[in-house]
């Protein structure tokens, strides 16, 4: 892993996330209608839209939680009936909704679980586990606090501690779901430079889903915004200024594919 | 005053309450996390229905309880995951209609008597070596599977959706923890008895959280106030001639009000 890089490269030949012609209804409503993203090694794709606009079940196919209606979805160029290598991906979940504050886990505790993915059933953990533990948890700045308890501490610090127990598992790509929900604001903009960092120096692939366009979009390389289907934008320079220059920023041209900007639909 | 350890059926009742003291608030730790307390009390219902079948049939009573718990498990588990009734609901059914069943079923075999009152409060009195070793090898069981299976167990508890995104097999990590709270319940009946069973699992478990420990922490400490609670228990309801059932949730209940409030807030250590 060429660390220290500081110029994060995209490698267009490694597809990460590849969906074809994706489309999800409940019932009779259509959420996604065919949707096409590649995200490639190296990306640090922003994915924002309104509420409702299908972001969340966007990445909830990703990551295999929800089965598309039609559609192909690839991880790491493999169909994700027949994915198996999870640990190549680490989830960073919503804070605000899916944790509970008294949870009785301490930090160190919760980075762990990051290593239970790798491990296996009936194993028990290692010193390796540990150690890696602790490099995600110095990574984030968060190694002091490993004794506490996860509900002690402040909402940027506890999302902190959920990406050391994503990159624990030694990923190749980083989801995050609406990370900064319930983040003071005043750390969020240093959330989203950690998340750049780690994009540089570890070359992590980051697809980061948010409402928080203005404080994320200077951080991402790309900005891609979902509103049923998906409107690429190659840049986030782009995309600010078609959004400046017109009103309706989900009107504009046709959707395309991916930063390798390969064929639309 | 009479001396304990000459009578072997305390003996026999003290052995069985400190395996079940142990194996208790382990599978406890996982059920009050994940929100789902009542399982307990509505598994020991269905035990219930277990044992008068057990009468009814002349089997040991304990075993049927055991193949009927592990049954409605399963099936309570199913009908949440089915999402056609609310997951409270599930527990409502299973409880309401195991008592049901119960009812009919020592009606039919003209079970109200005696022997049934023990199974409904628990009774140290009629505790068997052979129920004491079925308790032993139930407790050694889920023990080892619990510690088998630690990780994922705690993993799902903390976090279930990145847990599925991590691989593991949550659907059946459910199963195992609610198949083995199942065998937990039963193997608890001759100690504490059906009506209370629930308690064992649940209030050492909620006293242990108020000390706002590590996961590792919280467990180990509702362990330990559940042997307390339990050998303490046992050892005031032989000595004052008292029900050991009572006994055991009244010791628990003043521990959990002791540590009320008691609130901890857990240090930074030292940089390493």
């Amino acid at each position: 892993m060429p660390l220290g890089n500081p110029q994060a490269t995209v490698d267009h030949a490694q597809n990460i996330i590849e969906l074809e012609r994706v489309s999800f209804s409940y019932g009779a409503q259509t959420v996604l209608e065919n949707v096409d993203l590649a995200v490639h090694r190296g990306d640090y794709l922003g994915i924002v839209g309104g509420n409702g606009a299908g972001k969340t079940t966007l990445i909830k196919i990703v990551l295999g939680l929800l089965k598309p209606t039609s559609g192909a979805v690839r991880l790491f160029g493999h169909d994700i009936a027949s994915f198996k290598d999870w640990s190549r991906i680490g989830y960073v979940p919503q804070k605000a909704t899916n944790f509970d504050a008294n949870f009785p886990a301490t930090v160190l505790e919760a980075v762990l679980m990051g290593r239970y993915g790798r491990r296996g059933l009936f194993r028990f953990l290692t010193r390796e586990d540990k150690d890696l533990a602790r490099l995600a948890l110095e990574q984030v700045g968060l190694w002091p606090q490993r004794g506490r308890l996860i509900g002690d501490l402040s909402g940027g610090q506890q999302q902190r501690v959920f990406i050391a127990r994503a990159l624990a598992g030694g990923p190749d790509a980083l989801i995050l779901d609406e990370p900064t929900v319930g983040v003071e604001s005043g750390v969020a903009g240093e959330f989203y430079a950690l998340l750049k960092r780690l994009n540089e120096e570890l070359r992590l692939t980051v697809v980061l889903v948010t409402h928080d366009i203005d404080r994320m979009a200077h951080q991402a390389m790309h900005v891609a915004c979902v509103d049923k289907t998906i409107f690429y934008h190659r840049s986030v320079d782009e995309y600010f200024r078609k959004t400046h220059a017109e009103a309706h920023p989900h009107d504009h041209p046709a959707p395309v594919s991916g930063s390798a900007g390969g064929g639309g639909r | 005053m009479l001396d304990l350890f000459r009578y072997g059926f305390a003996l026999r009742g003290l052995e069985a309450g400190v395996a079940v003291a142990l194996v208790a608030p382990l599978i406890g730790t996982f059920l009050v996390l994940r929100r789902y307390s009542l399982i307990a009390d509505t598994l020991a219902h269905v035990s219930l229905a277990g044992i008068a079948l057990g009468l009814l049939l002349k089997i040991n009573p304990i075993l049927a309880a055991l193949a009927m718990t592990a049954v409605a498990s399963l099936g309570i588990e199913k009908l949440r995951l089915s999402k056609r009734v609310y997951g409270e609901s599930s527990l409502a059914l299973f409880c309401s209609g195991s008592l049901a069943l119960a009812t009919i079923l020592l009606s039919v075999g003209r079970g109200f008597n005696a022997n049934l009152f023990s199974y409904l409060f628990g009774s140290i009195l009629t505790v068997t070596r052979q129920d004491v070793n079925t308790i032993l090898l139930l407790a050694a069981g889920v023990a080892g599977a619990l510690a088998l299976f630690y990780k994922e167990l705690v993993f799902i508890t903390f976090d279930e959706d990145s847990a599925r995104v991590a691989g593991l097999p949550v659907k059946a990590l459910n199963m195992l923890l609610i198949v083995l709270a199942a065998f937990t319940i039963t193997l608890s009946i001759p100690i504490i008895g059906v009506l209370l069973i629930a308690a064992l699992v649940v209030i050492p478990v909620v006293a242990a959280l108020q000390l706002r420990r590590g996961f590792a922490a919280t467990l180990l400490w509702a362990e330990a106030i559940s042997l307390f609670s339990v050998v303490a228990g046992m050892l005031a309801s032989f000595y004052l001639n008292l029900s050991s059932g009572g006994t055991i949730v009244l010791v628990m209940l003043a521990v959990f009000l002791i540590l009320l409030p008691f609130r901890s807030t857990s240090g930074d250590l030292p940089p390493a």
